[in-house]
């Protein structure tokens, strides 16, 4: 069973405490957009074999909405982080990398 | 390659069955093929077969990083059914569903194909309305559906309770041409036939690498080294995107493990197969006597090939109460498979952006139905760069808004 931790009210939560909420940090377009850009952020994903951000709900406890770092191939967890961010924060990326060497997120630099 | 009969059961029963020869040749890969397939679950093999047997083409390479069929092809619970909602799927699992009743005699290879009919229960006044209106549909498409009442449902399942607390059974879509069929006999039977045509199967050899160049592909590295082709089949369920990313494309894909379970074997007490889409569960039983029961997918991306435990309990639990005399049955096995769900859960028969690299994938939960039709079509638009049954599937569905929605027609879509 995987567990995370909701990094609002620090919680150990199994999964059945959750709902997944699919790939985080997606560009959301909006009206005026084109179809090239509306495939992207509705459909186009990933899917990485490996560390994959991601969006999770504490459904049945705070009900706010964070982000996960997770292995899809282990499901080592690396951390969880709150959800009002653009990208994951430099000290949860720099885990990741020295865990998982060669890694690359989106080609960030 | 010596068929098999009665005949040579009787003549190999008379030499100790000295006689019997490989089913496929194991060949080392040569440097270079007019087309490689990469994946050699059904999907894959189905292209390569309709590849040599209806357009000529068989310098052929399946390239496969496991076994032969050891991917969901091997781990499915084989339901066969084409009652769907969209003209489009008809098309295609129709055309499927009528392969299978002679598939065994074409590829001299008893695939086992039981066409003992398949219910789907209506147990909400929502899936009531919905069976019906599919049940309409299907019969503007040609395909043989009904839905029937409650009381025809308990003639055809003895062992069903109609009046579950939660969960009444208030009718159901039959199809009585949907059955199962022998999974591992479909990859085995179309392995040989591709093998008999002079196709080489290449197992444990995994593509680690896709070569382009000018927008055009030009071969695969592999774990037994570099080979060249004309043109390139990705047929990976769960690992498409990952082969995509190889390719330098991304798919409207996410892989999520999808769990099977059996029980021990017990005398004959159901001879269709049941769905309960409401409930998320589904049941037949195996020739061997297991009941073979199947579930929901986990919710988020994952390549474990395990699922989360949670899942079994809510289907078991559901089951029961539809059927009460499995409750004290033992679990005998369980596993999982990593599949490729869609946007709109119906897959991607397409070219791609890389000349010459076509795409077969996002079968999700719901593919082994569907390898017949799938490589008859899929073989069609490799040779000819079209077909009528896979163009409506091509990845392009998803920029222009063109979705072939059957997630409204089926929660569950095995
Ligand atoms: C538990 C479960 C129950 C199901 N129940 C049903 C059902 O009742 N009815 C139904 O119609 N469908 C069902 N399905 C879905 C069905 O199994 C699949 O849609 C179908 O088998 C997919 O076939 P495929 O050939 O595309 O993929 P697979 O059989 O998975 O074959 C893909 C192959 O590609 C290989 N591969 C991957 N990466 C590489 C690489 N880099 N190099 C070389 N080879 C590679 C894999 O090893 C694998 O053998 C179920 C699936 C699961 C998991
Ligand atoms: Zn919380």
């Amino acid at each position: 069973m995987l567990t995370l931790q909701c990094p609002y009210c620090g919680v150990q939560c199994d999964e059945t405490e959750l709902s997944p909420g699919g790939e985080a940090h997606l560009t959301r377009f909006g009206p005026g957009s084109d179809d090239t850009e509306f495939e992207q952020y509705l459909f186009l994903r990933e899917n990485p074999r490996g560390v994959h951000f991601e969006r999770w709900r504490h459904a049945y406890g705070c009900g706010k909405w964070f982000h996960a770092a997770r292995c899809t191939m282990t499901l080592e967890v690396f951390g969880t982080y709150p959800a009002q961010v653009t990208e994951p924060p430099a000290d949860l990326i720099e885990k990741i990398r020295e865990k998982r060497p060669g890694w690359r997120w989106r080609d960030l630099a | 390659m010596k068929r098999y009969s009665a005949f040579a059961i009787a003549r190999e029963a008379l030499r100790h069955h000295t006689g019997w020869e490989r089913a496929w040749r194991s060949p080392e890969p040569k440097k270079h093929y007019d087309v490689i397939i990469i994946g050699a679950g059904g999907h894959g093999l189905a292209t390569a077969y309709h590849l040599g047997k209806d357009h000529g083409i068989r310098n052929v390479a399946i390239l496969e990083k496991g076994w032969l069929g050891g991917g969901n092809t091997g781990r499915n619970t084989t339901i066969i059914r084409s009652n769907y909602l969209q003209d489009p799927s008809a098309a295609i699992y129709e055309k499927s569903r009528s392969l299978y009743e002679t598939l065994s005699q074409d590829l001299n290879y008893n695939i086992m194909f039981s066409p003992r009919g398949v219910i789907m229960l209506a147990q909400t006044e929502h899936e009531v309305r919905g069976y019906k209106r599919t049940a309409q549909a299907n019969a503007l498409q040609g395909v043989k559906t009904e839905f029937i009442s409650p009381q025809r449902v308990k003639e055809l399942v003895p062992i069903i309770s109609l009046d579950g607390p939660r969960y009444p059974v208030l009718g159901g879509l039959w199809q009585s041409r949907g059955g199962t069929a022998r999974h591992d006999a479909v990859a085995w039977g179309y392995a040989r036939a591709c093998s008999d045509m002079g196709m080489d199967i290449i197992q444990k050899c995994e593509v680690t690498g896709i070569t382009t160049e000018g927008g055009r592909v030009k071969g695969v590295e592999t774990s037994r080294g570099a080979i060249t082709c004309g043109k390139l089949g990705i047929v990976v369920a769960g690992h498409s995107g990952h082969l995509a990313d190889m390719a330098g494309f991304r798919l409207p894909i996410e892989s999520v493990a999808l769990q099977a379970l059996v029980s021990e074997p017990i005398k004959p007490c159901m001879d269709v197969v049941v769905m309960a889409n409401t409930v998320h569960g589904y049941m037949s039983q195996s020739d061997k006597g297991e009941m073979v029961i199947g579930g929901g997918a986990d919710g988020y991306n994952n390549y474990t090939q395990r699922g989360s435990f949670h899942h079994i309990e809510e289907t078991v639990r559901a089951l029961i109460e539809t059927f009460p005399m499995i409750s004290r049955l033992k679990m005998l096995r369980q596993w999982g498979g990593i599949v490729d769900m869609t946007g709109d859960r119906s897959p991607i028969l397409s070219k791609t952006p890389v000349e010459g690299i076509f795409m077969n994938c996002g079968w999700g939960t719901g593919g082994f139905k569907a390898i017949p039709g799938s490589g008859f079509a899929m073989a069609e638009l490799m040779a000819r760069g079209g077909s009528s049954i896979a163009d409506p599937f091509s990845m392009t569905r998803f920029r222009e808004g063109r979705f072939i929605d059957e997630s409204v027609a089926a929660g569950v879509a095995h």
